[in-house]
């Protein structure tokens, strides 16, 4: 698969991150030449197989539904940036 | 006493009980090796003395009493990964500037419990992504070994390379690492240092920044395999904050370290006999089988046939997870924030500012697989060659007890010979990721020189939850292989 401008610009857009007109243009490139490397799984035959889920088999453990931590909202905003009391503070989104 | 830090960290737990030296001043000897070394290599992005004489002053009084952990009073290195409670944890990454965790991960917590003292932060690649601890937001960290015959720079490793550099140059006993896809092994065998990864769910991941949830796993990088087997012995167990963590007890990995590897089944696997590889690792190879076979092991070939698609189908999987992982650094909650016009703009230009290169296209690569209409076709399709390559393991391990390959393809490397290509990087951890990829545990022990007279490893896989017998072996090839004799001093300065 060659990756394109267009589609550098697309995924960036997806994960967030701001790409300048240079740094699209490395990124096509690099983005290409791994691409095309990991296309070498096109050779083996996987029909029939399943896709790995979890690497060791483990049962989920099941425990009783209660409350056994939080309570301290200082903490969860203690690295923020901006915060106000117990919040954290972001641009206005709703206008 | 400045010898102290040439003690191994069985050796100091045991003069520590006895009280041949004190908690704090075996601490004390290994900050002054940071401080007169560190600026050189680089190891610690954080030395932490103030913290470390308290705890060491804690162990001291245990041990007046005789009291006191299994690791009472031992000085380690943390890497940087570990989330540490009050204590600045980055992952080595411009975006968690100044992230200052309010809780401690299970790991550490356990090192803690059992009595050790922390020396500080290790360097390591940015969310170890790397092979070479050049992608460190803080600076590469330098491998202590150069060649003979010439100053330049060599890489440690990674992306534990700070892990490996501080044990190798005795800047602590021993250290916590993590391995994804071989940034446990990798550094140690370019450092002639010993690393552990254990089984896929033996040690917890609470608290450790993730990469790529599904084959992350910790682990240490000591200088001896019997130090290993202590310090995993602490970090391992089953903990209820982390749902892949298995609870199953773990054995005493000391008392494994007899036995030696007589009626041993040592499978051989052709398909990591690469072309083009040096000859001198080759021949490293064939040396250590001839060590088992010589101690009374019985050498089988096996074959491994999806191998060569581990590394591919890993070019998928860990950055698919990393990308999803990632997205919580969005300049909200902690860490870096890069303001823009609205929030979008925000997120977009925080997540610019702070991610690296490699954490920028592993990121992308995982968005673009997991984006509508290539899911199929790269991620599923990875899942299921990820089945077969741990079918394959399956099937090795119904004829031998333990795969012996090489650890690495080549020796340690200079700074900045393979940065410019990513995927040449990423061959570095050929063989180790296929342990990763099937949740097996591996570990790397140090074997030789190269012909440059940098460290080369050896590499021992077992079956799941066996990590006894990669003690057990491993121990046979450190003896087998002797002394490496360690790197000449020339990173301190008076």
């Amino acid at each position: 698969m060659k990756i394109d401008d267009g589609t550098v610009r697309h995924i960036a857009r997806l994960a967030r991150i701001r790409v300048t007109d240079a740094q699209a243009r490395t990124l096509e490139g690099e983005l290409t030449t791994i691409l095309q490397w990991v296309e070498q799984l096109n050779e083996v035959d996987t029909s029939g197989v399943e896709p790995m889920t979890s690497v060791m088999e483990t049962t989920a453990t099941m425990r009783k539904d209660e409350v056994t931590d939080g309570g301290y909202p200082e903490d969860i905003v203690k690295n923020a940036t901006e915060k106000a009391d117990q919040f954290f503070v972001v641009p206005k989104v709703v206008e | 006493m400045s010898d102290l830090t040439e003690l191994t960290l069985a050796t100091a737990r045991d003069g520590l009980r006895a009280r041949d030296f004190s908690a704090r001043e075996i601490a004390q000897a290994h900050l002054d090796v940071i401080d007169a070394g560190n600026a050189a290599l680089n190891a610690y992005i954080l030395p932490v003395p103030e913290i470390a004489a308290e705890m060491a002053d804690r162990s001291d009084v245990r041990l007046a009493k005789g009291e006191g952990g299994p690791l009472e009073g031992v000085p380690l290195g943390i890497k940087d990964l570990f989330c540490t409670r009050d204590v600045r944890t980055t992952a080595c990454s411009h975006i968690l500037d100044g992230f200052t965790p309010t809780y401690e991960s299970t790991i550490t917590q356990n090192l803690w419990d059992a009595g050790a003292v922390m020396l500080g932060k290790l360097n390591c690649d940015e969310f170890a992504m790397g092979s070479s601890n050049e992608t460190s937001y803080y600076g590469p960290a330098i491998n202590p070994w150069r060649r003979e015959g010439s100053n330049a720079p060599l890489v440690p490793g990674g992306s534990s390379g700070g892990s490996a550099a501080a044990v190798a140059a005795r800047m602590c006993l021993g250290a916590t690492a993590t391995d994804t896809g071989g940034s446990i092994r990798q550094p140690a065998a370019l450092t002639g240092t010993v690393g552990i990864k254990p089984t896929y769910g033996r040690c917890s991941r609470w608290g450790v920044v993730a990469f790529a949830s599904s084959l992350d796993q910790a682990g240490p990088i000591t200088r001896s395999v019997r130090d290993a087997a202590i310090m995993l012995g602490v970090m391992a167990g089953y903990d209820p904050k982390d749902s892949t963590s298995v609870n199953i007890p773990v054995p005493d990995y000391e008392a494994a370290l007899v036995g030696g590897v007589k009626g041993l089944k040592v499978g051989i696997p052709k398909e990591y006999r690469l072309e083009g590889m040096p000859e001198e690792i080759d021949t490293l190879w064939r040396q250590g089988v001839e060590w088992l076979k010589s101690e009374g092991a019985e050498i089988r070939d096996v074959s491994l046939p999806h191998s060569r698609y581990a590394l591919p189908a890993y070019y998928i999987v860990a950055p698919a997870e990393a990308s999803s992982n990632l997205a919580r650094y969005d300049g909200v909650r902690y860490g870096l924030r890069v303001p823009g016009a609205d929030i979008i703009e925000q997120y977009e230009n925080t997540r610019s500012e702070g991610f690296g290169d490699e954490v920028k296209r592993r990121v992308l690569i995982g968005t673009y697989v997991l984006s509508a209409g290539y899911y199929d076709a790269y991620y599923l399709k990875a899942q299921r060659v990820r089945t077969l390559i741990k079918q394959d393991f399956e099937k090795a391990f119904e004829d031998v007890d333990i795969l012996l390959t090489p650890a690495t393809p080549g020796a340690a490397f200079a700074l900045g010979e393979k940065s410019g290509d990513p995927i040449e990087m990423y061959l570095n951890d050929i063989f180790t990721v296929t342990a990763n990829m099937s949740g097996l545990p591996g570990i790397s022990v140090p074997a030789g020189l190269s012909g440059e007279g940098t460290p080369m490893g050896l590499q021992l896989i077992g079956k799941a939850f066996d990590e006894e017998t990669l003690f057990r072996a491993g121990r046979v090839l450190e003896d087998a292989a002797g002394d490496l004799a360690g790197p000449e001093d020339w990173w301190s300065v008076a």
